[in-house]
């Protein structure tokens, strides 16, 4: 491939970044199965790679790349006779509406995402793969990508997508939007899909790197087109506040070496505004008109973190009084958790440390870094430098990233200087 | 589709529905047009369990194929849509409460 040619594939693949997501989606209505959709998609933009340069772009690209997507679709179908019935369903169809490729108001193709998220966070597709199974055909990564995002080899990702994706066509997985009255048990799931991938882009659960901002960018992406499709659902307009009022704080949260640089020690300088106060007016929106949920609580806490001038300023009673919403709402031990150290705030190390203690039997928490870190600092603060740098120590066998074992191992030498 | 539901009872709980509520949720399937088939099994001290050998030996042992606390109590074989309307009626299954389970799986189309 010449210069010329790579630098035009570049672009139309960058310009069907976003339409690829609704071209799938439509067609996998269309055609109820997403092998053929997926193939059928990508011929559909290499056909477009060919023809475009030449003829010029099309006045509406992804009409034209659902047609042409379509046409390919029904010629394999044709071959195959095991999807007669599917085409002779289709056939009907195309009677119908005369074969025109309907248009939305904004110009682009019907948004059938919508069936296709709830599909990818199904809740009988096992929990690790719905984040993977958004990425993929929702944010339009490669699987390529999409391992590099879990950090697992190529071919275990493929496998896992492969069995996922045979799951949803054998077993029958409907791509369908569930009714009303089925929302609040299905929405969650599809909401703890986009922010998995969020927290895996936020906080990585190993790896050189602490962030990784662009997984964190995707996840954001994801809940903005999702608030699109669902802007009455309360939780949906948390989700993305939740997302944006912690993105927002990006650029503070690692030092010049990468290194971990913790929420009271941040340049709050450096934390991007614009995006706080779209937050901030989506929070809003989230907790008003009805019953709190989680999401939303979450916004409101990184909402008041996001507001004060310092930690110390920090309206630690009303972050207390939050986390005892959410603890009701989502009595987890990692909310606890966050709970005790906002106490720490409130009322001294002392109050913090006792609740801390009390979660030392939560088998959840044994293994969790932060529990024993969180337990290290107050321990520190009380002046209790031997029992705190034990903790240290113990924390640094559980952190994932080498951001945060370097973090701890700097805590761990103010407690405990290297004897000489 | 052909979903077979298979409903597991749980030997350490009482299952607490009544004869009337299968009799009630049998006669919703058969009204709602999508039984194929189904059965109640008889109870698990009459089971017997057969085993062929590579040179054509049977052994037959007394009691089912495995020692779980779960027993297959009986089953339904529905014709629906998609996997999200054979997980309601599994749902609406009196043996899905009380501690039982009702597993979901397709049947293989050939």
């Amino acid at each position: 491939m010449d210069e010329r040619a790579a630098g035009t594939r570049a672009s139309v693949e960058a310009v069907f970044r976003e339409e690829r997501g609704r071209l799938l989606a439509t067609l996998v209505h269309r055609f109820g199965d997403l092998d053929l959709a997926e193939d059928v998609a990508s011929e559909a933009v290499e056909a477009a790679l060919v023809h475009w340069p030449v003829e010029g772009v099309p006045a509406r690209p992804g009409a034209w790349l659902l047609t042409t997507a379509r046409r390919k679709a029904v010629d394999r179908l044709r071959r195959d006779q095991a999807y007669a019935a599917r085409l002779a369903l289709l056939a009907a169809e195309a009677e119908r509406t005369g074969g025109a490729v309907p248009e939305e108001a904004d110009g682009g193709l019907p948004d059938e995402r919508l069936r296709l998220f709830f599909t990818c966070a199904h809740p009988a597709l096992p929990a690790a793969d719905r984040g993977a199974l958004t990425l993929r055909y929702l944010a339009g990564l490669t699987t390529q990508e999409v391992a590099r995002a879990y950090l697992v080899p190529n071919a275990t990702m493929a496998q896992r997508l492969v069995r996922a994706k045979k799951k949803i066509r054998e077993a029958r997985i409907p791509f369908r939007v569930p009714e009303p009255h089925e929302l609040p048990g299905r929405l969650p799931g599809v909401l703890q899909a986009v922010y998995s991938i969020f927290t895996e882009g936020y906080a990585a659960s190993s790896g050189p790197l602490l962030q990784r901002l662009d997984l964190a960018e995707e996840a954001v992406r994801l809940g903005r087109i999702l608030h699109r499709l669902l802007p009455a659902e309360r939780e949906v307009t948390g989700l993305l506040a939740l997302m944006l009022l912690v993105h927002a704080r990006r650029d503070a949260r690692t030092g010049p070496d990468g290194e971990l640089v913790l929420l009271d020690a941040q340049d709050r300088g450096r934390w991007d505004r614009d995006m706080i106060a779209e937050g901030e007016a989506l929070a809003v929106a989230a907790l008003t008109g009805g019953p709190p949920g989680p999401y939303g609580v979450q916004a409101a806490i990184a909402a008041l973190h996001d507001e004060a001038a310092d930690a110390a300023s920090t309206d630690w009673p009303q972050v207390v009084a939050l986390y005892d919403v959410l603890l009701a709402l989502n009595p987890s031990p990692v909310v606890a958790l966050n709970r005790a150290v906002a106490v720490a705030m409130r009322d001294g190390p002392a109050a913090g440390l006792a609740l801390l203690d009390e979660l030392a039997g939560e088998p959840r928490l044994r293994a969790y870094h932060p529990w024993v870190a969180a337990r290290a600092e107050l321990l520190h603060r009380l002046g209790r430098d031997a029992e705190a740098a034990d903790a240290y120590r113990r924390a640094l066998e559980l952190a994932g990233t080498e951001p945060e074992r370097s973090h701890l191992r700097r805590r761990l030498a103010a407690v405990a200087p290297p004897e000489r | 589709m052909k979903y077979m539901l298979l409903i597991y009872g749980s030997t350490d709980t009482q299952n607490a529905c009544t004869v009337e509520d299968w009799m009630a949720y049998d006669k919703e399937v058969q009204e709602a047009g999508i039984f194929v088939t189904g059965h109640s099994l008889a109870d698990l001290t009459t089971a017997t369990t057969v085993r062929v050998d590579d040179s054509g030996e049977r052994t037959v042992t007394d009691g089912p194929f495995a020692e779980t606390r779960e027993v297959l109590g009986g089953y339904y074989v529905i014709d629906v849509p998609d996997l999200d309307v054979a997980l309601d009626w599994a749902a609406r299954c009196p043996g899905a409460r009380d501690g039982g389970t009702v597993e979901v799986r397709p049947v293989a189309e050939f």
